[in-house]
């Protein structure tokens, strides 16, 4: 080589795209939801067992109780920050254990094809041809409710989803082009799919997760609803819409808050995994 | 001393079924395939589309394994695809590929694509790492300003020179090109044959050059080898092949590339349908199509015989001088 004067390589400045008002909105009410989750104790006014029978069904705007009392007196307002924490406990460690186990699983049946491969699709559709709710009812009848087991059941639930889409995405992307190209580069298995199969698939697993994440919101609140989700006098999102389901018409506000906090919750998800999607996509 | 590559007598056989509950039937798709390249020079392998060329360049890379003969690098046999031992020879035995686009990991920026090679084999610190991609970027003709760009942010012919400059990170002794330039435009095409052909001669490396397109071969290489399915029909040095061509596939094959101050008239136009791997005619496998054919082509597989210096073809009327009158 004869070149003598190497230039400083200039680093082109990429444009950043300014957030959308609606991410924005999304983003800070997930922050919001996950400060209540950290921040329980300081948040909460009331200790959520508190009952005070004189201010029964209290309605929303009473000085003291900004979002009413329930059947027994007890505080909507410091009963929806704990809900919100076990809910969200709930939901991420069920997502991001699904997420994980699933994209292995799917990895692991791209990678060794064969039997590995036949197990796994096996037990997806196993998985996806189990009434889940009456399989979720049986173990938690038996063991007993408890907030592992639950985060273990909820995560059980969407994995199959999970090993599919890797399993397709990581098949198609080693057979041809640039994994095959890095394995002919001499990478190990490990290089070509953590580093470059999974960033690759990552924006189909968002989506993905962005869907299994209100779902299992919506499935703890049914099995809280069943009365085999979170137990009393602990309570979660879906605890709270079951229990205030009888005073629906006489005291809405018990059902209607922790209901608004779900949808919101949910939209907020998805709104930011779609952005987060497209951040990620560097030809986007 | 032993060539860096040799093949010897490989085979290569596909299953394919037709139709749900169909028999499945074998497809020769390389059919006993020797070759040699010695140091610092091109081997050109032409042929038509399903000739086994692509298979051939996978096997001499050994993505997939022979089903018969063997390859050797340096005298010694290819070690099994994925052993340890395979990985580390990729530092010597580099690939360039048809799609540039496909080859690239599209998330990742150009200077980290290029120190790929040197972080999987772990040459060097991280400075001497960059150190090098700024200089074999600039080796391949791409700006340093580039370093920081994506694949879909590059032309097509930047795009291959990034492909190729990762190709040569580690400095390798051969590279197997697997149809280079025929994704890209004509004058693009050139740049990236000019580049190549400036590499191997000033590196000295090995080349097996694949490619459908006689007029890139004719440029680059030392020795052509020609295809007919599954089959070298001819392989000789390049002039020799494209003033004398012994073979009548070849004798078609270099007729159809267009000379200023030819009539197009002496062209020879092939008969017949393109030939089928799965349905190989008996005897010498092109006489469907061949001009010259005779009875003895039906019944009898021509032997590779010796038609001039260095020359081989496997043609029953190789080396005749009444052939080449005929022609």
């Amino acid at each position: 080589m004869t070149v003598t004067t190497v230039n400083p390589p200039r680093f082109a400045k990429r444009r950043r795209a300014r957030l959308p008002f609606t991410v924005q909105l999304a983003l800070f009410w997930l922050l919001a939801m996950v400060i209540c989750a950290l921040f329980v104790d300081l948040l909460r006014p009331y200790p959520i067992t508190q009952m005070n029978l004189s201010t029964r069904l209290a309605p929303p705007g009473t000085p003291g109780h900004w979002l009413g009392t329930d059947e027994l007196g007890r505080d909507v307002l410091s009963r929806l920050i704990q809900s919100v924490r076990s809910s969200l406990v709930i939901a991420f460690g069920a997502t991001l254990l699904s997420a994980f186990f699933g994209t292995l699983l799917g990895f692991m049946a791209a990678k060794f094809r064969g039997v590995v491969e036949h197990v796994v699709v096996m037990l997806a559709d196993f998985q996806a041809a189990l009434p889940f709710l009456i399989m979720s009812l049986a173990v938690l009848a038996f063991f007993g409710s408890s907030m592992l087991l639950l985060v273990c059941l909820m995560g059980f639930y969407g994995w199959e989803r999970y090993a599919r889409i890797t399993r397709g995405l990581a098949i198609s992307a080693s057979a041809q082009g640039y994994a095959a190209a890095v394995v002919q580069l001499g990478a190990k298995p490990s290089r070509v799919y953590l580093r470059h199969i999974l960033p690759n698939v990552a924006s189909t697993l968002i989506v993905s997760m962005t869907l299994t994440f209100p779902e299992i919101i919506l499935m703890e609140s049914s099995l809280s609803f069943l009365g085999l989700g979170v137990q009393p006098p602990d309570t979660s999102l879906g605890n709270m819409v079951g229990f205030g389901r009888e005073y629906l018409t006489t005291a809405p506000w018990i059902m209607l808050s922790p209901a608004v906090v779900i949808v919101l919750t949910t939209l907020a998800i998805s709104l930011a995994g779609d952005w987060l999607r497209d951040r990620l996509d560097p030809t986007l | 001393m032993s060539p860096l590559l040799e093949a010897r007598d490989l085979v290569r056989i596909y299953q394919t079924r037709r139709g749900l509950l169909g028999r499945p039937s074998n497809v020769r798709a390389v059919d006993g395939v020797s070759l040699k390249v010695r140091r610092g020079e091109t081997l050109g392998v032409v042929g038509e589309s399903g000739s086994g060329k692509s298979s051939l360049g996978r096997m001499l890379l050994g993505i997939d394994t022979a089903q018969g003969g063997a390859v050797y690098t340096n005298g010694k046999a290819m070690p099994v695809f994925g052993s340890p031992e395979w990985r580390s020879l990729r530092a010597r035995i580099q690939m360039i590929y048809q799609d540039p686009l496909a080859a690239l990991d599209r998330r990742i920026s150009v200077a980290e694509q290029l120190r790929e090679p040197l972080d999987i084999h772990r040459i060097g610190d991280s400075e001497s790492r960059m150190a090098r991609v700024h200089e074999v970027m600039l080796s391949v003709g791409l700006r340093l300003d580039q370093a920081d760009k994506f694949p879909h942010e590059l032309s097509g012919g930047q795009r291959q020179r990034v492909v190729i400059a990762r190709a040569l990170m580690t400095e390798p002794e051969l590279l197997v090109c697997d149809e280079p330039v025929s994704a890209l435009d004509v004058s693009i095409q050139a740049q990236v044959v000019n580049l190549l052909a400036d590499l191997q001669h000033d590196r000295g490396l090995g080349m097996v050059f694949i490619s459908h397109d006689l007029k890139v071969v004719r440029n680059l290489c030392d020795r052509v080898a020609v295809m007919y399915l599954g089959r070298i029909v001819e392989e000789g040095p390049a002039d020799t092949i494209f003033s004398d061509p012994q073979h009548p596939y070849t004798q078609a094959l270099v007729s159809s590339v267009p000379q200023p101050g030819r009539a197009l008239k002496s062209r020879i136009i092939l008969q017949g349908e393109p030939p089928n791997p799965g349905n190989r005619p008996p005897g010498c496998a092109f006489h469907p199509r061949c001009h010259k054919a005779e009875d003895i082509c039906r019944h009898t597989v021509p032997e590779t015989r010796s038609a001039g210096v260095e020359c081989r073809a496997a043609c029953h009327f190789a080396g005749h001088a009444s052939l080449r009158e005929l022609a």
